[in-house]
């Protein structure tokens, strides 16, 4: 007995696979999704008869080859393949080609069938509706409720993705070392995209906010395929450290709460210790790279039990670390805060106001900014500072923050001018 | 007779599972583990992190390779728990091991849960 349950799991983690070896064969990724589809059918009509395959992937990617070919046969009006209902045992050809699955060949498969929808042509939300679409197999009406637009739209968004990725022809050799590398490195940016994009959505849109578990599964597919490369270690590091926080990071009216204000311990541990393992793994092969730091120092946070024992001198140095790999403003002025932590602010002002011209729009600077100004009892100027920042805030949290700090300005300076 | 229970489960299916699907399953298993622990007879627990955060160390060759231990030649015959500040201090223990039990492999697989479970009064078979 096969329970349904656990055939759709089957189903939707083979996916990947046996689209991705599908798509090498037909070389057209419509015919490879159809004979995926096809399979699937099958596999719900066989599978609870004849009982689960030993490898559902192989097997997908059989019947949904032959399925295909038994279509053209009929056309030719040839004599079609035996149906797979009538063969008791696919096990011989099947076992043959689960070996083969752990080939590179494969992996490349699966590399390349990722990298179909992160295509440079491609816009970052059609990447992202590609992904959900094609490798995570999620359906448009899905996909169209994460992104709040019609399904039609949707529909619109994935044909036309589809037309650019045929008219851009990516080739289907095996790649070579450094074309391997730039798709690997295409991928990770696309699986931090979908990532993001469901991190940034809070607990009111269930929805969207599941794309941080579905890009964390495609983290790990992509690490399972690339064992040692210590930047996939920290791409799946990274987002489990961020989204150990999830519990934590939204109040009961679906608010922001920020990283100093968080109940630490609804943090997932689980999450955690897995993301400290693999930051340790990484570690040890010694190739730093933005994904792995940014994974350290969210490593850093989630070690912390307390904000207080954050430990800053370390976050100051991976931020310069950071600043090193991937150079922009607001690294600088994340590094400025830890700064300030370690040196005082004084040591960090003079970091970030050079950093004007470039973040004069960003909330975060004007309140760190006025943070730092109000630390050194440059009272107006934190309080010009403070009221840049709320015109900018994004969230109701940012706002309240900022509003604390200014509050605290007038109350002191009334009592001052009292004593005066 | 003292058991090592083997758990085997798909990966892939278990590390999606929501937390409230994982909680649910936990809570489960508690009321399980209760029992057997009461009766003094369930030892220590663990639940190990998936295979992505493996290391393993080939003894022959003293070569460390990310992932985990892959060939089916060989059977596991046994397993440490080992608590150690990083992954270099691990392999520092299984290289001691190796040196003088050589052949075949040490997977280090990082556990995420630990529970002691009832005090062990005994070492081994009697």
């Amino acid at each position: 007995m096969t329970d349904a349950a656990w055939i759709e799991r089957a189903l939707v983690s083979s996916r990947p696979q046996a689209v991705a070896a599908l798509l090498r064969y037909f070389r057209d990724l419509d015919a490879a999704e159809e004979a995926y589809q096809d399979a699937c059918l099958r596999a719900l009509k066989t599978w609870p008869v004849n009982g689960p395959p030993r490898n559902p992937a192989a097997w997908l990617i059989m019947v949904g080859r032959n399925a295909a070919l038994d279509g053209v046969r009929r056309r030719a009006r040839q004599a079609p393949l035996p149906d797979e209902a009538l063969i008791s045992d696919l096990d011989d050809q099947e076992s043959d080609l689960a070996e083969r699955l752990d080939d590179s060949q494969y992996r490349d498969d699966v590399l390349r069938l990722l990298f179909v929808c992160c295509h440079p042509d491609l816009p970052p939300t059609q990447q992202i509706a590609m992904a959900l679409r094609i490798v995570s197999g999620l359906t448009v009406p899905q996909i169209a409720r994460a992104f709040l637009v019609s399904e039609a739209a949707m529909e619109q968004r994935i044909t036309r993705a589809k037309a650019k990725v045929a008219a851009a022809d990516v080739p289907f050799e095996a790649p070579g070392p450094v074309e391997r590398s730039e798709r690997l490195g295409a991928v990770m940016k696309m699986i931090y995209l979908v990532f993001n994009e469901g991190y940034s959505a809070g607990p009111k849109d269930a929805d969207r906010s599941q794309l941080a578990d579905e890009a964390i599964r495609l983290g790990r597919l992509l690490l399972r395929m690339f064992q040692t490369e210590a930047e996939v270690m920290g791409l799946l590091a990274l987002m489990l450290l961020q989204h150990s926080r999830a519990a934590a990071r939204f109040d009961a009216n679906g608010e922001a709460v920020l990283l100093e204000d968080q109940d630490r311990s609804l943090w997932r541990s689980n999450m955690i210790s897995e993301g400290l393992a693999l930051i340790d793994k990484a570690m040890r092969r010694r190739q730093t790279g933005p994904y792995l730091v940014q994974a350290a120092i969210a490593a850093l946070h989630a070690r912390a039990r307390r904000f207080e024992e954050t430990d800053w001198a370390g976050i100051d140095a991976l931020y310069a670390t950071l600043e090193h790999l991937q150079p922009s403003p607001v690294v600088t002025l994340n590094r400025a805060v830890a700064v300030s932590k370690t040196q005082g602010p004084e040591a960090a002002l003079a970091m970030i106001d050079p950093l004007a011209p470039q973040l004069s729009g960003y909330f975060h600077f004007h309140g760190a900014r006025g943070g730092l100004l109000l630390q050194l009892g440059r009272g107006r100027e934190a309080r010009e500072a403070f009221d840049r920042a709320i015109g900018l805030a994004g969230t109701v949290a940012e706002a309240a923050h900022i509003r604390m700090h200014i509050d605290r300005l007038i109350a002191e300076n009334g009592k001052a001018g009292q004593a005066g | 007779m003292m058991y090592a229970v083997l758990c085997y489960n798909s990966e892939e299916t278990v590390f999606s599972w929501t937390k409230d699907e994982d909680d649910a399953v936990m809570a489960k298993l508690q009321t399980v583990h209760d029992r057997w622990e009461k009766a003094g007879k369930l030892k220590p627990s663990l639940r190990l992190l998936p295979t992505t955060a493996a290391t393993t160390l080939h003894k022959a060759r003293d070569l460390v390779v990310d992932g985990p231990y892959a060939e089916t030649k060989e059977q596991l015959l046994g397993f440490y728990i080992v608590d150690v500040d990083d992954l270099d201090e691990g392999l520092k223990f299984t290289r001691e091991l190796a040196a003088v039990n050589p052949g075949g492999a040490y997977e280090l697989r990082p556990v995420m849960l630990y529970y002691p479970g009832a005090p062990v009064e005994k070492t081994g078979p009697q």
